[in-house]
């Protein structure tokens, strides 16, 4: 049978504010001694009282504008209260009912636009470390470390918890691994654009949750068509673009296979074991999950007016897709060149700068592109400055005419052998001669330009 | 209303109650909550109050974006039974992978 996957998506984004969401430890804890970067706040100690980060509020207000989202007037925090070993006072803050921003999109090449429930805030979880005595699942993030003896323990480490994360939800929009992707791309340009995140996938700036599942084409046609499948899987632990991929192909699979023999498959959360490109069952949800979330009585409501908004509008740079357009309005660049100079602001600034200098040269803005994406010149350590400067340069060190007609006219004379026996049909001796006068050049020239002056002298002669 | 499932509640807190436990408790959050319940009898617009979970009528308490002093990793862990490696060492989770 033929089925169609439904996917949507939870992508959790770390914030790169100096200080935590709701204390004044620092952020930045990668690759610190553990439970160095703690205060009472963060470690969920009784009477500490937890103060928004306005900075992260602001951010992530950033990324639901440039989601196109609605930003909401009157919001709060709310406690998702969960007992787990990671969140020392038995509750995360995040937000429930009212999230800064709402019902927002982002447009696929395709022109297909994936839906954004919902933006909200809330705060990262302590890092924990399994020791099971058994070695039959491998986390990537939480390391499982070496077996030394038979006794099971978890470590906790607290510095990353209370780290301000964003957390991006999408409609179930997406068909396949590939739209998922491009998904992830974009929005991982977009925060990096912003500049409020690394989103490094690596290091866990960026996580994310897909949540699939299938249902059978033949139903497409009748009016059920766009009724959701009855379960749904999420899958955790992934921490890779390609992985993601790998993942949502698999569980597809697994699922479909599950419903060709007239099973539907268990709502459940499953985690992704890179090693053997599978998914594993890690917990069912036998009973719906229950948060119990209520509005957090230690943090009053958060307010924004119309001009604050206004302002933070104006915050926003251009962003990859508007530049994109831009570049091709305003340097007559094409779609591809376009869309790999946007890669990065750097990179689109660099061009952009390198352009105006070039204006002053006679370069033009699709030769410096060209010599960019070629990568004819390393620019990676240049300024735009010294790329045009390399770009004049060579374009100095191109041979004079006078010159190149001089040495072609010796090497003529001086192999008058090769010369024969190019005229007697023998292809080989002309790429001799090209040889022979880029010798003499010490290789400047362009050898297609000396083989044509070659031929035209010889012709002149005969 | 709905008797309360105190076995649910225990069980999402992770606490183990003694059928004594369960009974006593089940008895007192339920006279709390028929309590609390008493507010759905007011009628907001006949006292021009609207429902709000703050009284203070604090908004925008936020802070900038400084960091301040931690405390040390032997601070932190100094009231701790168990620890490894400047870790929190606390029984296995997971157990059930």
């Amino acid at each position: 049978m033929k089925y169609q996957p439904v996917i949507g998506l939870e992508v959790h984004v770390e914030l790169k504010t100096k200080s935590k969401m709701f204390c004044g430890c620092s952020a930045d804890y990668f690759g610190t001694e553990p439970n160095t970067h703690v205060c009472p706040v963060c470690l969920g100690l009784p009477g500490a009282l937890p103060v928004p980060n306005r900075q992260a509020i602001d951010w992530c207000r950033m990324i639901g504008l440039a989601l196109n989202c609605q930003l909401a007037s009157f919001s709060k925090f709310d406690r998702k209260n969960y007992f787990y070993p990671d969140l020392p006072k038995g509750y995360q803050i995040s937000q429930y009912d009212i999230p800064f921003c709402d019902k927002g999109e982002i447009i696929l090449s395709s022109d297909k636009k994936i839906g954004i429930t919902r933006v909200h805030m809330e705060e990262d979880t302590a890092k924990l470390m399994h020791q099971l005595g058994i070695s039959n699942f491998h986390f990537p993030k939480e390391t499982t470390f070496p077996i030394s003896n038979k006794e099971k323990y978890s470590l906790i480490d607290f510095n990353r918890s209370g780290v301000p994360l964003v957390e991006i939800v999408t409609e179930p929009d997406f068909e396949n691994s590939q739209e998922v992707v491009e998904y992830l791309k974009k929005l991982q340009q977009i925060v990096r654009y912003l500049d409020v995140s690394n989103a490094d996938m690596e290091k866990g700036d960026m996580r994310l949750e897909p949540n699939i599942s299938v249902r059978e084409i033949s139903n497409l046609k009748s009016q059920i068509s766009n009724e959701l499948p009855k379960y749904k899987v999420e899958v955790k632990n992934i921490n890779s673009f390609r992985f993601v991929e790998k993942a949502i192909n698999y569980e597809i699979q697994r699922q479909g296979e599950l419903l060709d023999k007239g099973k539907t498959p268990i709502q459940e959360t499953r985690g992704y074991d890179e090693v053997h490109n599978r998914t594993v069952s890690q917990r069912t949800k036998e009973e719906a999950q229950d948060y119990r979330y209520f509005p957090e009585p230690d943090i009053p409501p958060i307010r924004i007016s119309e001009s604050q908004i206004s302002n933070l509008k104006s915050q926003i740079p251009e962003l990859p897709t508007e530049k994109k357009n831009r570049f091709i309005k305003d340097y007559g660049l094409r779609e591809d060149q376009a869309f790999q100079l946007v890669e990065t602001r750097k990179i689109a600034d660099f061009f952009e700068e390198a352009v105006k200098i070039g204006k002053k040269f006679g370069i033009e803005a699709t030769a410096i592109a060209n010599i960019m994406i070629n990568k004819r010149v390393d620019w990676s350590r240049m300024l735009p400055a010294e790329l045009v400067e390399a770009i004049v340069k060579s374009k100095r060190e191109d041979l004079p005419a006078m010159e190149l007609e001089n040495i072609i006219s010796e090497i003529i004379k001086k192999e008058g052998s090769a010369v024969t026996n190019y005229k007697r049909g023998k292809s080989g001796s002309m790429e001799f001669l090209v040889g022979k006068v880029m010798a003499q050049t010490k290789g400047k020239g362009n050898p297609n330009q000396i083989r044509q002056k070659i031929i035209e002298k010889l012709g002149e002669k005969s | 209303m709905a008797k309360f499932d105190i076995r649910h509640t225990a069980k999402l807190a992770n606490l183990g109650l003694s059928s004594e436990e369960e009974e006593k408790i089940s008895r007192e959050l339920e006279e709390i909550l028929s309590y609390v319940n008493k507010l759905n009898e007011v009628d907001p617009d006949l006292i021009g109050v609207e429902p709000t979970s703050h009284i203070t009528g604090l908004e925008n308490v936020t802070r900038p974006d400084e960091t301040s002093p931690s405390l040390t990793q032997t601070e932190v862990l100094q009231n701790s039974k168990n620890t490894h490696n400047g870790m929190f060492k606390v029984p296995a989770i997971l157990e059930d992978l």
